[in-house]
């Protein structure tokens, strides 16, 4: 049985919390703002839950969760949840970024948010 | 949403002394490693909402599951803990979780 899942960590030790203000690559804010239209916070048509993304988020295998930031996560985990309601297929994915790759990186531009 | 419009009933009252399930099914949960198996007081109901480890999978999740924010003393949870004994830790905790 798996008594504890690794995202599980509340009351493990877990060292100091740093208390800056984040900064966002553009590339983060985009996904914030794929992440709310895709569950329907900003627009007519949700195609998934918060929760599927919380699932898919805990099923990244330990080493790759612990070396992700949060957006890496969730870009990772919303782009299974396509995948698992058809949304896309594996082969699309996987043509488009062999597409991609090689374009010019986008703006890397540091920027805080605004909430 | 009004807990008679979803008809959910909610089993628990305030102040009901309640403990979570120890349990550690697969899947998507929502209930902490490090607060099941312990009891505490209800300290209110939120509501009721679709159950988010059913939304997880795909499904609906109705019937919607009454939700409790449920008052843990610290010092039950942690072990060695060394704080104020009047510390408390609330919890919000769907119903399907919790025992009697």
């Amino acid at each position: 049985m798996i008594e504890r899942g690794h995202h599980d960590m509340g009351g493990l030790p877990a060292g100091k919390v740093r208390r800056s203000e984040h900064a966002y690559d553009d590339w983060e804010l985009r996904v914030d703002a794929l992440m709310m239209l895709l569950i329907g916070v900003v627009g007519e048509s949700r195609r998934m839950t918060v929760d599927e993304l919380r699932k898919n988020v805990e099923a990244l295998a330990p080493a790759d969760y612990d070396k992700m930031g949060y957006y890496d996560r969730w870009v990772i985990s919303l782009t299974q949840t396509m995948i698992q309601r058809g949304v896309i297929t594996t082969d699309e994915l996987a043509r488009k970024l062999e597409q991609v790759r090689g374009l010019s990186p986008i703006s890397r531009r540091k920027r805080t948010r605004r909430r | 949403m009004t807990l008679e419009k979803l008809g959910t009933v909610p089993l628990y009252s305030i102040g009901d002394r309640v403990r979570v399930r120890d349990a550690a099914p697969l899947g998507h949960i929502r209930t902490p490693f490090y607060i099941r198996g312990h009891a505490g007081v209800v300290e209110r109901i939120c509501g009721a909402f679709p159950n988010p480890e059913e939304l997880a999978q795909q499904r609906d999740g109705l019937p919607a599951q009454p939700l409790y924010r449920v008052r843990f003393r610290q010092q039950d949870v942690w072990p060695g803990y060394r704080g104020n004994p009047a510390d408390v830790i609330e919890l919000e905790i769907f119903q399907h979780w919790i025992e009697a």
